[in-house]
């Protein structure tokens, strides 16, 4: 199945496969030619299996899973997602304003899991450019959301200057 | 923008508060077109109650038991006339009338329509208010001593740091989705009735040996079921690092703070079960990242912020007056509340007026339509048009010429708002209760009520100072842990019972109440308080204020008045 993504303000078909947090050997090994988004605890543990893929390979963590664990392979991934276990758990935001903030990561950061048109204003300017709605989403009604505000006071990612400093 | 427009714009404020300019105005209309879009996908049935209700609360909006419940924000108390009549406007269209101070310096309205509340937004709009992060686990409304600017023991005037916080915490977008709510004070007087040592954030303005301005910070105050008094984690803070190192303690709290527990979720459980010193290096870790960059406060925001909280047109008046000296020696009602409802000014010839929302027969911090209107127009005509909330849900006007006192005075008198308990026993702190509130345990207000009836004028102020604060259940928004006397309703059985403490505090120094013993029905309780009050006037000393005698004699004598011989049991039941 192909996920519903918004990138770049608009509806993308994408071919990652995002694999669950159940996901072992022999399912990445199914996969050989497909882009695949694994798990955390498998991106640490098969490093071999990963390297040796034709395809490529990203990771996903989780929203008490943090940044640092993959600090030293961020070069070399080109996208990385973060969990929404539930819309109302806050974590990823910060998540996504140390890959970019603390580890200048310039991938693809997207938001997955638990991921609503409320709140995709916030994903977009904590760093996150892409995301992988909740299947009952409206599109329509999801990319009017990145239209919410005008300004912001604070810096964030899609705004480095606070309000105080261009006002 | 055209300048005819830039004059209706600026409608709603005095010139010595902060004005809004088309940034913030942009601000408040995105979000009420925001808010009015969502409220109209919820009624559709394409949001979730449980997707709807955060957005809800961070626009202030609860359900209650009968209705739901708007709380509006009054950003550290401060409040224009302009912006009070459109309170009361609310009051009338939307509401029944009346409106309820809160403790955090805020006002809500009990009996507003879902439906109505996008609209009640935009009226607020007009005058430069808002309902937003008023509830919801999100950065809360900044608060600060009612006196800022007036105080004569001042440090600095905390007004325009509680603005800087105000916009930076206002769509926060890293913070909007915390573990619980996060509520910030900054006190810049010596007195500090701003209760900050027990809240998440508590920052006490002070200057360094070179006469530089700057913060101590304390992290993981708070009531709730677990009160806490903060812990510093930082002595002094230049003034110019304020918003990294707030971002700093933010970050780690949304990342670590628990989530698995509601009641385990506030910033004072982490610091707990961190160490106050593992936490504070947490956080200097955290600001390394952000220390230096773009929230560095520049020298330009700081004068431009100040700039907004000048002092009023004050006029060189003498410090006597004769006109308040022959009213004191004429009317003894008037000299009673002269004593008890005024304050020492930073300026000569001036006065701060508190206005005592606590009288006998009334919902304590309760306002009619009627007497908002009024307030308004007193705030006008004696006060530069402004006045301030307390978070003890009383009203200041806090530049009042000494002249005009006995003025001012029979005005109240015409609308019930004279009443001379401030910071007496019956100017109690006061949730609305269960007569209102889902989470109540017990009824705050009728309890509230028959303590004031227990208690003559006379008497009161034979007491003297003492706090004495109540809530319906541990949520604690009545303050309870921080009264001199606390009051918490409990359930015993289905039945309305009340636990109360002694020895709490809210001020500098800051302290937790403990619990008597065995909890009171609602009937026993004005006696148990008449009991309390009479081992304190048995054994105080000359000019000992209640806390004071509690202090030195402790909980023994006061347990004997309560329960005899009977009860040796320390903890509540």
């Amino acid at each position: 199945m192909t996920t519903r993504l918004i990138k770049n303000g608009t509806l993308v078909s994408d071919t990652w496969v995002l694999l669950g947090a159940a996901t072992d050997r022999d399912a990445v090994a199914m996969m050989h030619d497909r882009d695949v988004i694994v798990p955390l605890s498998f991106w640490l543990s098969e490093q071999d299996l990963i390297s040796s893929r034709p395809s490529r390979t990203a990771v996903w963590l989780n929203s008490n899973e943090t940044p640092d664990a993959i600090a030293g392979s961020l070069d070399k991934l080109a996208l990385v997602a973060l969990n929404f276990p539930e819309f109302k758990d806050g974590r990823p935001y910060s998540s996504a304003r140390e890959l970019r903030q603390r580890f200048a990561y310039s991938g693809e950061i997207r938001a997955i899991g638990d991921v609503l048109r409320d709140q995709l204003f916030f994903m977009r300017r904590c760093g996150f450019d892409a995301f992988a709605l909740r299947d009952d989403q409206d599109i329509d009604i999801a990319l009017s959301a990145f239209n919410d505000f005008t300004d912001a006071y604070q810096p964030a990612i899609d705004q480095p200057l606070p309000l105080f400093r261009r006002r | 923008m055209p300048p005819a427009l830039a004059c209706i714009r600026s409608q709603g404020r005095t010139k010595t508060m902060y004005r809004y300019d088309q940034y913030d105005h942009q601000m408040l209309a995105d979000r009420i077109a925001q808010f009015r879009d969502q409220t109209q996908r919820f009624l559709a049935g394409q949001l979730s109650d449980a997707e709807f209700l955060p957005l809800r609360l961070q626009n202030g909006l609860y359900v209650q038991r009968l209705a739901p419940m708007l709380r509006v924000a009054i950003p550290y108390g401060m409040l224009s006339s302009t912006q009070m009549r459109k309170l009361a406007f609310i009051a009338d269209h939307f509401d029944k009338g009346y409106g309820h101070l809160t403790t955090r310096q805020n006002i809500q309205f009990n009996w507003p329509a879902l439906a109505d509340v996008p609209e009640i937004l935009a009226h607020l709009a007009e005058v430069e208010m808002h309902a937003i992060q008023t509830s919801g686990n999100c950065i809360r409304n900044t608060t600060t001593d009612q006196f800022a600017g007036v105080a004569v023991d001042e440090v600095e005037d905390a007004r325009a740091y509680c603005e800087i916080i105000r916009q930076w915490s206002t769509f926060h977008p890293e913070f909007a989705f915390l573990p619980r709510k996060f509520k910030i004070a900054v006190c810049g007087t010596q007195q500090d009735q701003a209760a900050t040592q027990v809240h998440d954030i508590g920052l006490y303005l002070l200057k360094n040996e070179n006469n530089e301005i700057g913060f101590r910070v304390l992290v993981g105050g708070g009531l709730g079921r677990t009160p806490v008094i903060g812990s510093e984690i930082k002595a002094f803070l230049p003034q110019e690092h304020l918003l990294s190192y707030l971002d700093a303690i933010l970050r780690v709290y949304n990342r670590e703070g628990r989530r698995d527990n509601k009641y385990k979720a506030r910033i004072k459980i982490l610091v707990k079960e961190t160490g106050t010193s593992a936490f504070r290096d947490k956080v200097e870790k955290e600001w390394q990242l952000l220390k230096d960059g773009p929230l560095t406060l520049t020298s330009a925001e700081l004068e431009r912020c100040r700039a907004f909280f000048h002092d009023p047109d004050y006029k060189a008046l003498p410090a006597q007056s004769s006109a308040l000296e022959t009213a004191l020696n004429t009317d003894v009602l008037f000299a009673a509340w002269y004593e008890q409802n005024t304050s020492a000014h930073k300026k000569t010839g001036y006065a701060i007026v508190t206005i005592c929302v606590k009288k006998t027969g009334f919902a304590p911090g309760d306002l009619d339509s009627d007497q908002m209107r009024f307030i308004a127009d007193l705030a006008e005509r004696y006060s530069f048009g402004e006045m301030r909330i307390t978070h003890t849900q009383n009203l200041v006007l806090a530049d009042v010429e000494k002249n005009e006192l006995y003025n001012l005075w029979q005005a109240l008198k015409t609308r019930d708002l004279e009443a001379d308990n401030l910071g007496l026993l019956s100017d109690m702190i006061c949730c609305p209760g269960g007569d209102f509130c889902s989470l109540a345990n017990a009824k705050s207000i009728p309890v509230a009520e028959a303590i004031q009836r227990r208690f003559s004028a006379q008497h009161l102020r034979e007491i003297g100072q003492l706090s004495l604060n109540i809530s319906g259940c541990m949520n604690a928004c009545g303050h309870h842990h921080v009264g001199n006397i606390g009051i918490l309703g409990v359930d015993k059985k289905g039945e309305e019972y009340f636990q109360i403490s002694l020895g709490g505090s809210a001020d500098h120094n800051a302290a937790l109440g403990k619990i008597v013993g065995p909890s009171f029905s609602q009937d026993e309780v004005p006696d148990v308080i008449d009991k309390i009050v009479n081992v304190y006037q048995q054994h105080k000393a000359p000019g000992e204020k209640f806390i004071n005698t509690y202090n030195r004699l402790g909980m023994e004598p006061f347990k004997e008045a309560l329960y005899g011989n009977k009860s040796d049991d320390h903890t509540t039941d």
